[in-house]
């Protein structure tokens, strides 16, 4: 069960949309966003207020890559595999981060929920291949050397906070 | 703070001629690139401390967008993507015209002293030619600039993609105004069909004629959708002009608005591309302010409004009819044609579907007429296309070149030859749905048609260069993996085709093929190809397909000699140890996760070739350096 | 219009909405397995791929036929690229044929098989999902599942329900409730047209057989069955007999073989059904209200409309429906030890319905904590246990139904079809035996094609405004424009299946349009050829109420739903 703080939120989320199926996307990004992942209870909340299904809101939601129902750490951290990255030895990037972390392609976030790592493929900076993206921050031409010192400044960053 | 609407050709014009002006007035004009590239290298530190320069220095300087026009005043801006990532930050100093490369945070007091108050150059920041070594002063000194002709980047860069009034300066909106008040629906769609302008999100369809098939449905109430969905791997062309220019392409949309009768538009983005979707958010803002979108554009009468959806992670969402069921809140699954998206699109209505980099190109089509477009590129391929150049060439970045130049010319000339004075081995373009051209085919003609004829296409515009370290098999088994995982999973032969092709590519990449998988690859290849319900699968093994073409001894190499001739290939790789050199001390032994390495004293050790994960872990433990990589 | 050629043969086409139809029409089966004239085309199992003049490849079931066009439906890439695609579908598909449900019956062994796929090239791709036995209708089985797509779109297009539906995606992708729960726990309503489209054992009938058989097995029970009128003109189907032709004879004897102590025949419910509810149905119209009356005899209706539409629930007729009718009268019978012999009474319906299993669990429909039917076996589950048991059913002579709830109306035997119970109602109310009037309510618009009918029944000089509407997503737009105001209706006929119990969910499968057809005329001539038409003529069930029910109409054939 979730606290209710989650329905107000989501109410605050609905009120911004039409109450349509075309809505169904744009609030689920918002609800990832919000929590960094999302809480498969609220489906059927958001189903009913724009008048589809739980089932159809389900079968949307688990289809795009993006949306979540696992929580995700603090930093999501998106190695980019495209094809310019990859040719420019992006995997050894994720494999030293997966490492690091103990994390692997089954297990995506480590279990302080500090770090996310997921593979997506091009982030738009294939000129400066290999890249990452830390939430929206991107990071050029990645060594794994340079994954480490990034893992390092994150955690500092996560310290301070 | 409201700003008045713009209510007829004329009115846009003073606004233009103001602005214009305003610039011009600007003594001096810094333009801190701060597209997605310059900005991960750091271009927005650049920017900031420009600005924090700017205000401990005598003059004046206002940063705000809105008054940043201030007489008397040098000026910062921030500026699209000038499409050279790779030498980013790059900041640009108007009127000198001097490009700056690699900008750090510490160059900018100097180039404040020397450059905007002295007028003088910052030699090291210049770009260096890279064989010839010469320094090139501005964009144009550039070989990467040189073979290019920019029509749809042509502000791209020169502008803050933030301000609508720089935008209206260089010339937005003018078609738009074009259209509405002296040209009829008709002669805009007659304008477009004229420059035989094709579709630039891969197909190459005429879009004068998708055009006049939505204007001639029955059904009243149409769609204008622009595909932002950019998902070929590898390629930032749309993003850049999203980010970079967004006023042209939303004219262009506009302008398809307009010519087929639609009330209402969307732009499905990528959601990897947040900060187009910023700019694009802020630019349809400014236009609805400003009377050019909205209801009663710029007092014609004519009502347009336009939104924006966010793609989710999906690459099939990119085709057209899995991109509107995306939009309508619906799993982004392909559907059956008939009807077509042009019959029934967007909640069953006559659509038009486009790319970014068509609708760019229609307000300058608009402003310099069919005839002017057709002359530049080829007589069916008019015009120039975007192309993302990545990978093993020295430069990289986006280009824009007339249809018809040679991929030779791109690569060589405009890329600068391969990096580390590698072999060129292969180019791939079209992405996951395109193939290899090798050296032999270097020198086509780079069109919508001459490719097609060499089994490739010119896609979306991904040219990912390969050197002779890149593993053709390899290559053919990422684009795989990326096909089948981004699979909607609806239709049979994609959905366990490339399933079962991925498997063989695997196990020939692991040393595990047989032979007879190549002739499994074919005949999947072929089914697929065939019997695909949407373009996903149908171009899924292309990339398989051209590598089997031109590298056949490639895949030989894997299957019968177990070897990756360009030593990618991991699990192919053979950590040996050299006899002569091991003095017998163990430390690999020790160091060796799986207890691969055996050995006894005064014996050099050996390594298990059964046993082995290839985690390389020996090699960087061995103090004698004995063990190397076969 | 147009003609186009299909292996070199000239064929006329007119209104058809495919290709595939064209050929279809032209006597080619095409294998097809995501390809259903009623639902939405889906294109997903490519199976329908033909070949142009110009070697070009394209789903017939997704291409408008042209006048001129010429098509090859078998070259040898045609069959190449099928038997590939077959083998693709195997290999991720739990083949374990031998012991399957479907096996037998099942579209994907039988066009593997056509084609000659005779060893699949791949490795078997586990998946390995729980079955789901939530529900008391329906089993799914994903490892069966090929993602046809079938399901989806008859649970979501026809019946508007959206029990189930695709999740995840590429080779992941599955058929699930939402969140993958189990499907008693959704809004499934049991119709189990799911089940009559799925061309594999994905979705098969939640089966009672191994109870009933150890029950018929028992000296210690009596056994009774009762068989639904749509059972009759479905179940020849299962011993490749003629379509649509009414077998209730060898039904009887086939049942009394089997062990049967007695064989009922449901008609006889249905006319109880129609003397009570056309009770209900004048004291509502006197009364002026609340209307539409609605028809009370679909469980996965009742469901519907109480999960959809609570506000309409008490509209909806309290008449038992035909199954709890004879359930309940038999009960009162047996409960007489001179019918009981002693023994323990088991009371089974042969059903074409899975709904009917859930329907029988109902606490409302329960009689001092009892239910009124112990077990429905569907259509589907008799033919196997005859099967099962070796009977050579096409060799059987034909028996009478047992007395006394053996004999039914003309108008008892139609409640199979759309419409059915609507005439049976309003036959009912026409004036003595009046053939004419029978006619012309049978000419009103009762009968006929489409989802919805609307028509006007003139009764002692007013208008009864009717409707008869089957598909629940055609009676959910029903029930809105009636709460909207925009339609009115005095009465109104439901079936959850399109055409009526006749496609139920318990028959069997793989019924075309010629066999929808086929079928409604079975039940339509069985009522030609029955002597009494009229439900409130039938002598035994007029009987009952002076020696079994005496005035405890309310206690045994009325549910307490409200
Ligand atoms: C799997 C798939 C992915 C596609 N991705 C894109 C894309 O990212 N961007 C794009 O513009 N077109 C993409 N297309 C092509 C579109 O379906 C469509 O043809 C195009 O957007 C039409 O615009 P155009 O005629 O201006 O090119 C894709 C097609 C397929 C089959
Ligand atoms: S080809 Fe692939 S992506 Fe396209 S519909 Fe079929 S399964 Fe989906
Ligand atoms: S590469 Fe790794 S597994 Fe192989 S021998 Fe060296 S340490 Fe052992
Ligand atoms: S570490 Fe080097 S020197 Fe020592 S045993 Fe191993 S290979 Fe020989
Ligand atoms: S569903 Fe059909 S093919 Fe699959 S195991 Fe059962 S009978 Fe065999
Ligand atoms: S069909 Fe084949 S596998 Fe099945 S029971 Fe007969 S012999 Fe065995
Ligand atoms: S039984 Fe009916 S309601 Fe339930 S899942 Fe099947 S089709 Fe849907
Ligand atoms: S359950 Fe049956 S009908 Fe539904 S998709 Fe799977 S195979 Fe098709
Ligand atoms: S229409 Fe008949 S077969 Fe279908 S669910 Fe209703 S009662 Fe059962
Ligand atoms: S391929 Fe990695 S950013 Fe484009
Ligand atoms: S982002 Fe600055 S040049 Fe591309
Ligand atoms: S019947 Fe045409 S694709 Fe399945």
């Amino acid at each position: 069960m979730l606290d209710s703080s989650f329905y107000t939120k989501t109410d605050e989320i609905l009120s911004k949309y039409p109450a349509q199926e075309r809505s169904l996307i744009p609030i689920i990004h918002e609800i990832q966003e919000t929590y960094n992942y999302v809480p498969i209870e609220l489906l059927p909340y958001i189903a009913k207020h724009i008048g589809i299904t739980e089932t159809k809101a389900y079968s949307v939601a688990s289809f795009y890559e993006r949306f979540s129902f696992e929580p995700k750490g603090k930093f999501i951290i998106r190695v980019c595999d495209g094809t310019a990255c990859h040719v420019r030895q992006s995997l050894p990037v994720l494999e030293r981060l997966r490492s690091e972390l103990g994390l692997s392609d089954k297990k995506h976030t480590t279990d302080d929920m500090l770090f996310t790592v997921e593979t997506v493929s091009c982030l738009g900076a294939c000129s400066l291949a290999p890249a990452l993206m830390v939430n929206e921050h991107v990071h050029p031409a990645m060594t794994p050397d340079k994954a480490t010192e990034l893992l390092k400044e994150l955690r500092e960053e996560a310290s301070k906070s | 703070m409201t700003v008045a609407k713009i209510t007829g050709h004329d009115e846009l014009n003073v606004l233009r001629q103001n602005y214009e002006d305003e610039i011009k007035s600007e003594p001096v004009r810094i333009l801190v690139c701060a597209g997605t590239g310059c900005q991960a290298s750091g271009s927005l530190k650049i920017w900031e401390k420009m600005s924090e320069l700017a205000k401990n220095t005598e003059v004046q300087i206002e940063f705000a967008p809105e008054i940043a026009h201030g007489k008397n005043h040098p000026a910062v801006h921030k500026s699209g993507c000038l499409g050279f990532c790779e030498q980013g930050p790059l900041v640009r100093i108007e009127p000198l015209g001097v490009l700056y490369t690699k900008v750090q945070p510490e160059d900018c007091e100097e180039i404040f002293e020397t450059t905007v108050k002295n007028k003088e150059i910052v030699h090291r920041l210049l770009y260096k030619n890279k064989i010839t070594g010469e320094e090139c002063f501005n964009q144009d000194e550039i070989p990467f600039y040189k073979g290019q002709t920019r029509v749809v980047l042509k502000t791209c860069g020169t502008i803050d993609p933030e301000s609508i009034e720089e935008a209206i300066s260089a010339g937005a909106y003018q078609a738009l105004a074009k259209a509405l008040f002296t040209m009829s629906q008709e002669d805009v769609i007659k304008t477009v069909l004229d420059s035989k302008l094709r579709g630039r999100g891969g197909g190459g369809f005429v879009a004068g004629k998708k055009w006049q098939q939505v204007a001639a449905q029955p059904e009243k109430t149409r769609y204008v959708v622009c595909n932002g969905d950019e998902g070929d791997p590898g390629a930032f062309m749309d993003c850049s002009i999203m980010e970079g220019d967004p006023h042209r392409m939303i004219e262009g949309m506009i302008i398809a608005a307009y010519a087929v009768g639609a009330q209402e538009g969307y732009i499905y983005v990528r959601a990897e591309y947040p900060l187009a979707v910023k700019r694009l958010t802020l630019a349809i803002k400014q236009a609805t302010e400003r009377g050019l979108l909205g209801e009663n554009i710029l007092g014609s009468g004519f009502n347009f409004k336009l939104n924006i959806n966010r793609g989710a992670g999906a690459f099939v969402c990119g085709e057209g009819s899995a991109l509107t069921a995306s939009i309508e809140g619906k799993r982004g699954m392909p559907r059956v044609k008939p009807p077509r998206t042009v019959e029934q699109g967007l909640f069953e209505k006559p659509t038009v579907l486009n790319n970014v980099e068509t609708y760019a190109n229609v307000p300058q089509i608009i402003l310099s007429g069919a005839d002017w477009y057709r002359s530049i590129g080829t007589p069916d391929s008019p015009g120039t296309k975007t192309f993302a150049l990545t990978g093993a060439v020295r430069n990289t970045g986006l280009v824009e070149v007339p249809f018809g130049i040679t991929p030779r010319e791109i690569i060589f000339n405009i890329g600068g030859g391969i990096r580390d004075d590698k072999k060129f081995k292969a180019v791939q373009i079209g992405g996951p749905s395109g193939g290899c051209l090798t050296e032999a085919q270097l020198d086509e003609p780079l069109d919508f048609d001459s490719v097609k004829k060499l089994g490739v296409i010119v896609g979306s515009g991904g040219l990912v260069v390969m050197d002779e370290n890149t593993c053709m098999v390899e290559v053919a088994r990422f684009f795989m993996d990326f096909t089948h995982r981004e699979s909607c999973g609806k239709c049979v032969p994609c959905r366990e085709g490339t399933l079962r092709m991925l498997e063989i590519l695997e196990r020939i990449v692991a040393g595990q093929g047989e032979m007879e998988d190549i002739d499994k690859l074919r005949t999947l290849a072929d089914l697929i190809i065939h019997t695909a319900l949407c373009g996903l699968g149908k171009s899924a093994p292309l990339p398989v397909v051209s590598t089997l073409n031109s590298f056949l001894d490639e895949y030989e190499a894997h299957i019968k000699d177990k070897k990756c001739p360009a030593h990618v290939c991991q699990k192919l790789k053979q950590y040996v140890i050299d006899p002569e050199k091991c003095k017998s001390c163990s430390k690999c032994a020790r160091g060796c996760p799986v207890q691969a390495i055996h050995g006894q004293p005064k014996m050099p050790y050996e390594i298990d070739q059964t046993k082995c994960i290839k985690c390389g872990a020996c090699i960087s433990a061995c103090p004698f350096k004995a063990i190397y990589v076969a | 219009m147009g003609i186009m050629k299909i292996d070199g043969y000239p064929v006329e086409f007119t209104d058809e909405p495919n290709i595939l139809s064209v050929i279809r029409k032209a006597g080619i089966d095409l294998p097809t397995l995501c390809y259903h004239s009623e639902l939405s085309i889906y294109g997903a199992c490519r199976l329908c791929n033909v070949e142009d003049d110009k070697g070009r490849m394209f789903a017939s079931c997704s291409e408008r036929p042209r006048d001129g066009m010429s098509i090859k439906t078998s070259t040898p890439r045609l069959v190449r690229y099928r038997r590939m695609l077959i083998e693709l579908m195997l290999a991720s598909h739990y083949r374990d044929c031998t012991t399957c449900v479907k096996s037998g019956d099942c579209v994907l062994q039988n066009i593997a098989h056509r084609l000659g796929v005779n060893s699949v090239p791949w490795g078997y791709r586990e998946r390995r999902y729980e079955k789901d036995f939530s529900s008391p209708s329906i089993v799914r089985d994903p490892d069966k599942c090929i993602l046809c797509g079938d399901c989806v779109r008859v649970c979501e297009g026809i019946q508007g329900i959206n029990a189930i539906d695709f999740a995840h995606r590429g080779t992941d992708a599955m058929v699930i409730p939402a969140f993958n729960k189990h499907i008693a726990e959704t809004n499934c309503v049991n119709c189990g047209q799911c089940r009559v489209v799925c061309p594999t054992g994905a979705i098969s009938i939640n089966t009672n057989i191994r109870p009933v058989w150890e029950a018929l097995a028992d000296p210690n029970v009596k056994v009774f069955a009762q068989v639904a009128p749509a059972v009759r003109v479905a179940a020849g189907q299962g011993f490749g007999g003629v379509r649509g032709e009414n077998v209730m004879g060898k039904i009887v004897a086939a049942l009394h073989r089997l062990g049967f102590d007695e064989v009922y025949d449901t008609t006889f419910g249905a006319d109880m059904t129609i003397l009570e509810e056309s009770k209900e149905f004048l004291e509502v119209f006197k009364k002026g209200g609340p209307f539409p009356l609605l028809t009370s005899c679909c469980p996965a209706w009742v469901k519907f409309c109480e999960t959809r539409w609570p506000e309409f629930v008490p509209n909806i007729s309290t008449s038992y429906s035909p199954i709890q009718m004879l359930g309940s009268i038999a009960r009162e019978y047996y409960a007489d030890p001179a019918h009981n012999q002693g023994k323990k009474v088991l009371s089974v319906g042969i059903m074409p319905c899975t709904a009917k299993k859930a329907e029988i669990l109902r606490e409302d429909l329960k009689r001092d904590g009892k239910q009124n039917i112990d077990y429905v076996l569907t259509t589907q589950e008799m033919i196997t246990m005859i099967k099962r048991a070796g009977i050579r059913f096409d060799d059987l002579e034909g028996e009478a139904a047992d007395m006394p709830f053996g004999m039914g109306s003309g108008g008892g035997v139609i409640f199979g079809n759309s419409g059915g119970v609507m005439e049976a109602a309003l036959r009912s109310l026409c004036e003595g035996s009046d053939r004419a009037e029978i006619e012309n309510l049978r000419n009103s618009g009762v009968r006929g094609p489409g989802p919805l009918r609307e028509f006007i029944f003139k009764y002692k000089g007013n208008e009864i405004k009717a409707a008869v509407v089957s598909g629940l997503a055609e009676a959910d737009a029903l029930l809105r424009r009636i709460k909207n105001g925009e339609s009115f209706y005095h009465f109104v006929e439901v079936m959850a299946c399109r055409r009526g119990c006749i496609m139920g969910g318990g028959q069997p499968a793989h019924g075309g349009f010629r066999t929808k057809e086929a079928r409604k005329h079975g039940l339509y001539e069985s009522d030609i050829n029955t002597q009494i038409k009229k439900s409130n003529e039938n002598p035994t069930a007029l009987a009952i109420y002076d020696t079994l029910i005496k005035g405890r109409e309310h206690e045994l054939l009325h549910s307490h739903r409200h």
